[in-house]
C-alpha cells in the first residue's frame, strides 16, 4: 500500500503499472499521470496495513498479517524488464548440484534443524557410536553449523567421525555454497589422512556451473565410490530460517526437545512443514515437564500431515533403535519414497500417502486448468 | 533475519540483469512474495531499504505483490485458500492440505534508467 495517497494496487499485475494518483513531488510524465489516472480507478481501497496487526483482546502482535506495502515516489523514465527470477535461485542452482553430487557419491546427506539447546549435537553423538557398534564400514560424516566456535565439530571428532565446522559469523542459516565448499573440505581431509578411496576424479569439484546448463553429474563420474555413506548437516540453531535454504540434503529432520513446549509445530510451521521426520528429544524429561506428546505430534500434523515422529532420548539411548532403524531404511532406498517401518508408524505411512494423494489431485487439478485456459 | 540474505538475493539478480541489459541503476522493481513463503514482507523491505544505499538499487521504488496462499484440501477434494499453515480447510475444517501456491518468492520485473 502507497503511504503517499493509500492506494494499493491489485495483485495480480503482471504488466507494472504506476500507483500515484496525485504526486508530491510532480516528477512524473504527462504519459505516466494518464497510466495512474487509468489504473487509479482499479486500485481498491484498502485499510492501512504498514504495522503489525494488534488483536483487540490480548494486544498481542502479529507481524505476518500486514501486507505493508510502501511506494515510494519513482521517476518517469522507464524501461522495463520482466524478469520472472526466484530469489533463491542461485541457492537452489548450487543445491541442485550438490544433490547430484550426494547421489554420486552413494551419500544420504540429512539437514538437522531444531532452536538451539534441542540435543542436536547429542544426538548425533550417540548416533555415530550406535551407528559404528551397528554398522562398522558405514562412514559418517558431520557439517557442524554455528555462528561462532569449533566446540560442535570437536565433540563429533571426538567420537571419531570426520566434521567440518562452518562458522556463519552473522549468518543465522546454512546455505548451499557453504555446504558444498565444505564437503569438498571433508573429502580432501579424508583423503589426506589416508583412506583409500578407488575413485578417479574426472569432474569439476569446483561447481563453476554456470544456470541453463542441464547437469548430468552422475553419469559424468566415472568411478567406483557408491557405497553408502552418511553425512549429516547440523544447521545452526534457529526454528525460522533455515526451513527457506534448500542444502541438496534428502530429507530436513527437526529436532524438538520436549524441554521447549509442544506448540512449536505451530509457532514456527515453516520449519516442520519443510521437514519429513520430527523427532522428539529428551523424552527421559516428560516426568520432569509438561509436554503433551500427542498434542505435539498433532499441531505438527497440521501444519504437515505427511510428517514422521520419532520419540528419542539421547542421553538414555531409549528410541535411538527407531532413529537408526529409520536411518538404516533411508539408506538401503535411494529414491525417496513413504515408510513402513516397525509398529506406531502405520499412521505415518498412510498420512504420507493420502499427501502424496492430495499432491497429484493438486497437480492435476492445476494441469487441467492451465489447458482450460483460454491462448 | 533471513530477509537480509533474501534482500542480497535481490540486489545479485538485480546486478546480474544490469551486466546482460546494461543499466545503471532501477527505478523501480517488482518483488512476488507467497503469503505461505516464509517470508516477512515489512522485514524483507526493511532489508531491502538498508542495503540499497550505494546500489543500482538505491532510490528504486519497491513493490512488494503478495499471492494469497491456496492448498489442496483432501476432505473436499477442492482447491481453498489459506492465510498460513497450520490454518484448517475454511469449508471442513480438515488441516489435510497441501498448499500448491503462494511459495513464490520471485523478482517480477524491473523498469530501469540507463543513466
Amino acid at each position: 500500500m502507497c503511504v503517499v495517497c493509500g492506494c494499493s494496487q491489485t495483485q495480480r499485475n503482471r504488466v507494472p503499472a504506476p500507483a500515484h494518483p496525485s504526486r508530491p513531488q510532480g516528477q512524473a510524465s504527462p504519459e505516466r499521470l494518464l497510466a495512474q489516472a487509468a489504473t487509479a480507478a482499479s486500485d481498491d481501497a484498502a485499510a492501512p496495513e504498514t504495522g503489525p496487526r494488534i488483536d483487540p483482546l490480548s494486544g498481542d502482535l502479529d507481524y505476518g498479517a500486514g501486507a505493508a506495502r510502501v511506494s515510494v515516489p519513482g521517476l518517469s523514465q522507464v524501461r522495463a524488464i520482466k524478469l520472472e527470477h526466484d530469489i533463491l535461485g542461485a541457492n537452489d542452482r548450487i543445491a541442485a548440484q550438490n544433490r547430484a553430487h550426494f547421489a554420486a557419491h552413494g551419500v544420504l546427506a540429512l539437514n538437522l534443524v531444531s532452536s538451539p539447546g534441542s540435543g542436536k549435537t547429542t544426538l548425533l553423538c550417540a548416533t555415530i557410536e550406535a551407528l559404528r557398534r551397528r554398522h562398522p564400514a558405514l562412514p559418517v560424516a558431520v557439517i557442524e553449523g554455528d555462528q561462532q566456535t569449533a566446540f560442535d565439530a570437536e565433540r563429533i571428532r571426538a567420537t571419531g567421525a570426520p566434521a567440518i565446522q562452518i562458522n556463519t559469523g552473522k549468518g543465522c542459516h546454512l546455505d548451499a555454497p557453504m555446504v558444498a565448499a565444505a564437503f569438498a573440505q571433508l573429502h580432501k581431509h579424508s583423503h589426506e589422512q589416508g583412506h583409500a578411496h578407488v575413485h578417479e576424479h574426472g569432474h569439476d569439484h569446483g561447481h563453476q556451473h554456470e544456470h541453463g546448463v542441464k547437469h548430468s553429474h552422475a553419469h559424468a563420474h566415472g568411478h567406483e565410490h557408491t557405497a553408502p555413506s552418511l553425512l549429516f548437516i547440523e544447521n545452526v540453531g534457529n526454528l525460522v530460517c533455515p526451513a527457506l535454504w534448500d542444502l541438496g540434503e534428502r530429507a530436513k529432520v527437526a529436532i524438538l526437545s520436549v524441554t521447549e513446549g509442544e506448540d512449536k509445530p505451530l509457532k514456527y510451521p515453516d520449519m516442520f512443514a519443510a521437514a519429513r521426520l520430527m523427532i522428539l528429544n529428551k523424552i527421559d524429561l516428560l516426568p520432569h515437564v509438561q509436554f503433551d506428546v500427542a498434542r505435539c505430534i498433532e499441531l505438527a500434523r497440521r501444519v504437515n500431515p505427511g510428517i514422521e515422529v520419532l520419540q528419542v532420548s539421547a542421553s538414555t539411548g531409549a528410541g535411538l533403535d527407531d532413529w537408526l532403524h529409520w536411518l538404516e531404511h533411508e539408506l538401503g532406498h535411494d529414491h525417496g519414497h513413504s515408510h513402513d517401518h516397525g509398529a506406531g508408524h502405520a499412521h505415518a505411512s498412510e498420512q504420507a500417502l493420502r499427501v502424496r494423494v492430495a499432491q497429484l489431485e493438486a497437480e492435476l487439478a492445476q494441469l487441467r486448468q492451465t489447458a482450460a485456459a483460454p491462448g | 533475519m533471513h530477509e537480509a540474505s533474501l534482500a542480497g538475493g535481490v540486489l545479485q539478480l538485480v546486478d546480474d540483469c544490469a551486466q546482460r541489459e546494461g543499466f545503471a541503476r532501477v527505478l523501480e522493481l517488482r518483488l512476488e512474495v507467497g503469503q505461505l513463503a516464509g517470508v516477512d514482507v515489512a522485514a524483507l523491505r526493511f532489508a531491502l531499504d538498508c542495503i540499497a544505499p550505494g546500489t543500482r538499487l538505491e532510490g528504486a521504488r519497491i513493490e512488494l505483490v503478495e499471492t494469497p496462499g491456496q492448498a489442496w484440501c483432501l476432505g473436499c477434494s477442492t482447491r481453498v485458500p489459506i492465510a498460513q499453515r497450520g490454518d484448517p480447510c475454511p469449508a471442513c475444517s480438515s488441516y489435510l492440505l497441501e498448499p500448491t501456491g503462494g511459495m513464490e518468492l520471485r523478482v517480477l520485473d524491473l523498469q530501469v534508467s540507463d543513466d
